[in-house]
């Protein structure tokens, strides 16, 4: 692979971006005193930098680097992720979940756990969550690594170490404000540094139907109708007719359905973003505010690796290519660097890199902030030291800090065997997440769940997945890591990503399922305690004589109706 | 009200404007052959300035644009 040569100017910009990115928490340290400032920025933050952040925090580097891979490898489609999947799910949450996240005063989504099923329900979320979020974090800083490595030539341990060390510097100064206001700075800088590279990328493909006939060939040399990687609907009725080898019901259900309302709506991780929101209305229009941007993000991080793939397929004027790996297979995770290297001449390059740098920062940021509360929160406090003081808890929090990115140093060099980074979370977030969203859903939604049902709920929904992966497999792998492990294949899905959608289908189901039949044998709790927690209990929040523009229900018609629209223009 | 996070985003996009503008006036043109024979630093440094310039107008007012309806409640 050919290393880009940085010019003095590049890293001058990159210098400038780190400068202030340390600036920032260093400003905000003299606001951060007690632990609602530390974990919660003293639920102070307006609704729409509480709105970018909560964008920003998910753009870690499955976003930019993940996404664009998968626009190489399957087209258009992967906006699915965008337009089924986290839009509909974050108009979801700010409309009628954020009431009782907000309202309930809960500080952690697994507190409120607590306050709406029990203390198991809470513990079991809690440390599976904490579990998840650093290895999140491991993979994001491990792709990073790797990335600075293949890209700049820098040593895999000073790219890891020294974006550990910035991320830890910042946090430990002004908690999770820094971690909101930084994320805020990255989502400029992320849209700065990709709209350039988008802009060249299309002229040099000959603009929107010059992609459209090179994609063309792409597809028909992969066996695929003509538009295959062109039209986000129109080849989804047969699995086998679409490179993402999933067919409109799966995808509907597994990805739009279960596995990103699942992440989004109960993801402690851009949830604390609207926690942390200055007001009731603020954090309701925080998930809002956020999807007009996210509707729009596949221009940036999809149409990239789709420019790429079809350059690859049938050169443009400057000769870009994607390169292979060792197998003969092209290397999507390069698209967006490699193109970056190849498009930039000195000066812009920085600035390029500075945005990726920018994405890993936020993600690893995201995470470690959601894992220092957690575990603060909702298992130092809850189970070790039940009495501890504020000033306490705040020091215990730095400590965290500390420790969830020493973990996640400690996961980056544990490697990973997946090439698609992407699939590998989709993996983790079906086990662990999936079942997650119907304890919510029919914990905010139905008032006789009860705590035992909740838990066993999570426990028979995480089994299912684990079962559900362990016979089946995905197209030509081998046993092992990928599924088939419990001894038989029951099942062969055409891809890696169908099998994701449906494991979280099944597990989705089956905590539902379990957790009825169980509340229904079980004892529910009073009314009375239940207040503020559940929706048939909880007086609406109202919303009339405001501004549309102040409205949660006025803006999650808009963006709905305006994802509408691209999922018809892009059928 | 803190810090406005507007000063600093401002504050950087305006530095990083005038590295890429200053950049773009003075280096050899041949390094555009790259980005399709387009002075790219130097157009989108000048788009860059304008943006750091209209947030850093913004939070330095004196009352950011706020929306009253956030402090209702």
């Amino acid at each position: 692979m050919n290393q880009l040569h940085l010019a003095a100017i590049d890293y001058v910009i990159l210098g400038t971006y780190f400068v202030f990115v340390l600036g920032i928490g260093v400003l905000l340290r003299r606001y951060t005193h007690t632990s609602t400032d530390f974990f919660l920025s003293g639920r102070s933050i307006p609704a729409w930098v509480a709105g970018l952040a909560f964008l920003s925090a998910n753009l870690g580097a499955q976003e930019v680097i993940g996404m664009a891979a998968s626009g190489a490898k399957y087209g258009i489609a992967t906006s699915h992720f965008y337009w089924i999947g986290a839009i509909p799910a974050m108009a979801f949450v700010g409309v009628f979940m954020m009431p009782f996240y907000y309202g309930s005063r809960a500080r952690s989504v697994p507190e409120y756990l607590r306050l709406r099923f029990d203390e198991k329900t809470r513990g079991l979320n809690a440390i599976s969550f904490a579990v998840m979020t650093v290895f999140s974090s491991g993979i994001s800083m491990y792709a990073m690594g790797l990335l600075m490595t293949a890209l700049l030539g820098w040593s895999f341990d000073f790219s890891v170490l020294m974006s550990a060390v910035i991320v830890l510097a910042y946090i430990l100064l002004g908690g999770l404000t820094s971690a909101i206001y930084n994320e805020v700075l990255q989502f400029f800088l992320i849209v700065a540094g990709l709209l350039p590279l988008v802009f060249l990328g299309l002229r040099d493909v000959g603009g929107w139907s010059g992609l459209t006939e090179r994609l063309t060939v792409t597809a028909t040399q992969h066996g695929f109708a003509p538009g295959a990687w062109t039209h986000s609907w129109r080849h989804m009725n047969d699995a086998a007719a679409n490179p993402m080898g999933i067919e409109w019901f799966g995808l509907a259900m597994g990805l739009g359905f279960v596995l990103s309302f699942g992440y989004w709506t109960t993801d402690f991780l851009v949830v604390q973003r609207a926690m942390a929101a200055e007001s009731m209305s603020a954090a309701r229009r925080t998930p809002l505010i956020a999807a007009f941007p996210k509707m729009l993000f596949p221009v940036l991080v999809i149409l990239p690796g789709m420019i790429a793939i079809a350059l690859t397929t049938s050169a443009g004027q400057t000769g870009f290519a994607l390169p292979k790996l060792a197998d003969g297979s092209y290397n999507y995770d390069m698209s967006i660097p490699m193109m970056l290297g190849h498009y930039f001449p000195p000066g812009l390059l920085g600035l390029g890199l500075t945005a990726l740098m920018a994405s890993f920062m936020s993600g690893m940021a995201g995470n470690v902030t959601a894992f220092n509360t957690v575990w603060t929160y909702d298992i130092y406090q809850a189970y070790l030291r039940r009495d501890a003081t504020d000033r306490h808890l705040v020091w215990m929090g730095r400590m965290a800090t500390v420790v969830g990115v020493a973990l996640s140093i400690a996961t980056a060099y544990a490697t990973t065997r997946f090439n698609n980074i992407m699939d590998m979370l989709q993996l983790v977030f079906a086990f662990v997440n999936a079942p997650l969203f119907a304890t919510f859903l029919l914990g905010m939604f139905w008032k006789r769940a009860t705590g035992h049902g909740a838990f066993t709920g999570l426990l028979a929904g995480t089994l299912a997945a684990a079962v559900h992966h362990g016979l089946t497999l995905p197209g030509t792998a081998s046993v092992g890591i990928k599924g088939g492990w419990l001894g038989s294949v029951a099942h062969h899905y055409p891809s890696e990503m169908a099998q994701n959608f449906w494991t979280a289908i099944f597990a989705w189901s089956t905590c539902f399922a379990v957790t009825i039949l169980v509340s229904l044998a079980t004892r529910a709790r009073g009314d009375e305690e239940l207040r503020g927690l559940v929706y048939s209990l909880t007086e609406r929040p109202r919303d009339e004589g405001r501004s549309w523009y102040a409205r949660p229900a006025m803006l999650s018609v808009i963006v709905l109706a305006l994802t509408l629209v691209l999922n018809v223009v892009f059928f | 009200m803190r810090l406005d996070i507007r000063l600093p985003i401002g504050a950087l996009f305006i530095v990083i404007g005038i590295m890429l503008v200053a950049y773009g006036m003075f280096a050899d043109t041949s390094i555009y052959a790259k980005s399709l024979g387009l002075n790219v630093n130097l157009w989108w440094g000048l788009a860059l300035l304008v943006f750091g310039g209209i947030f850093t107008f913004y939070g330095t007012r004196r009352r950011p644009l706020e929306d009253p309806s956030a402090r209702a409640e």
